[in-house]
């Protein structure tokens, strides 16, 4: 397994900042269109964080015209250009399913304050 | 030339390629293999090479395998097996070379032999994929069996008909498999997908028959 192991660690991104449970975060990803490359910053709530080495994952939500999206990004993805945590939000649980099932007010999460890794601007 | 290699199934884990896409790779420790015998048409009547794999501690083998691999001249090795190759290859092959994953480069196609998991005594629908009976309608204990084994004019039960039994452990041949990494420092080889067989299993590749 330690093969394994140093093959996923050589592909880790170290560049990019901790996503946690409850951020809210906007995720600046490459993607081609036709031969072109554009940049696409999505922004939502993460309610997944998926571990294990170069394998993690994480998935956000957002509620877009009124229609409930979920994205799930790797997390050392070479696409990923950008990662801004705008808020982050004390969670009790590590998989905050339960947003789907609210919208609204019921939907906020507590925020932690004074937590930002985007340049004030 | 590719003649083939022997390695251990390593375990599966995925890497993401130039353009950002993930790909599932399973890692195969393969090699170094050494050249342990040629057949040639003049003695054996076809052509073929023969590999050893896996360095064992000299008292793990006994004397008419130490004997032959005297002739090549190489370190103990655990495992045997022969690489049909053309009449022309064995030309600039000798006896005790080694045989490396630098014969293949990313992107090549090979074919890969594996063991596949035992699973035991299984019933028709996890053996032959048979689709079992329904779960309503009336069916009273039948779900999961295969029917009728055959009619009365044979007489007896056609030769071959797909029964109950013994399933997986056997030979299974992946075609046409690609070639994601090669590392050859390490000996280590990345292929698309998954292979058959459980961690640490033996398994042969050899460049693909069919492309």
């Amino acid at each position: 397994m330690n093969n394994i192991e140093q093959i996923e660690k050589e592909q880790m991104r170290t560049d990019l900042p901790e996503v946690r449970t409850g951020d809210t975060v906007r995720v600046y990803s490459k993607f081609r269109e036709g031969a072109k490359e554009r940049v696409q910053p999505y922004e939502g709530v993460v309610i997944r964080v998926k571990r294990g080495l170069a394998r993690g994952t994480f998935t956000v939500r957002k509620v877009s015209y009124g229609i409930g999206v979920e994205r799930i990004f790797p997390i050392h993805s070479p696409n990923l250009v950008k990662i801004e945590v705008l808020k982050r939000a004390r969670v009790r649980r590590s998989r905050i399913y339960f947003l789907r099932e609210r919208s609204g007010k019921a939907a906020r999460l507590k925020e932690i304050r004074e937590y930002q890794t985007k340049k004030k601007s | 030339m590719q003649v083939g290699i022997l390695g251990k199934k390593m375990g599966m884990t995925q890497i993401f390629d130039q353009d950002g896409n993930c790909i599932p790779v399973t890692v195969i420790q393969a090699g170094p293999c050494y050249v342990t015998g040629i057949k040639t048409p003049a003695r054996d009547h076809y052509t073929a090479i023969q590999l050893g794999f896996e360095e064992v501690p000299d008292k793990k083998l006994n004397l008419p395998r130490k004997g032959h691999l005297k002739k090549a001249e190489v370190k103990p090795l655990k495992v045997l097996r022969e690489f049909r190759v053309p009449e022309d290859a064995i030309t600039d092959i000798t006896l005790g070379q080694e045989i490396d994953v630098n014969q293949f480069k990313p992107g090549d196609f090979v074919d890969v032999i594996g063991t596949s998991k035992g699973k035991g005594f299984t019933g028709v629908m996890k053996r032959h994929n048979f689709h079992g009976s329904k779960s309503t309608h009336g069916v009273h204990e039948y779900f999961r069996h295969g029917g009728s084994i055959g009619g009365c004019t044979p007489q007896h039960t056609i030769k071959g008909k797909k029964m109950p039994g013994r399933s997986g452990a056997a030979r299974v041949t992946l075609q046409n498999v690609e070639v994601v990494q090669v590392r050859g420092q390490d000996h280590l080889l990345m292929v698309k997908g998954g292979l058959p067989g459980a961690r640490n299993s033996l398994v042969m590749l050899r460049k693909a028959v069919k492309k």
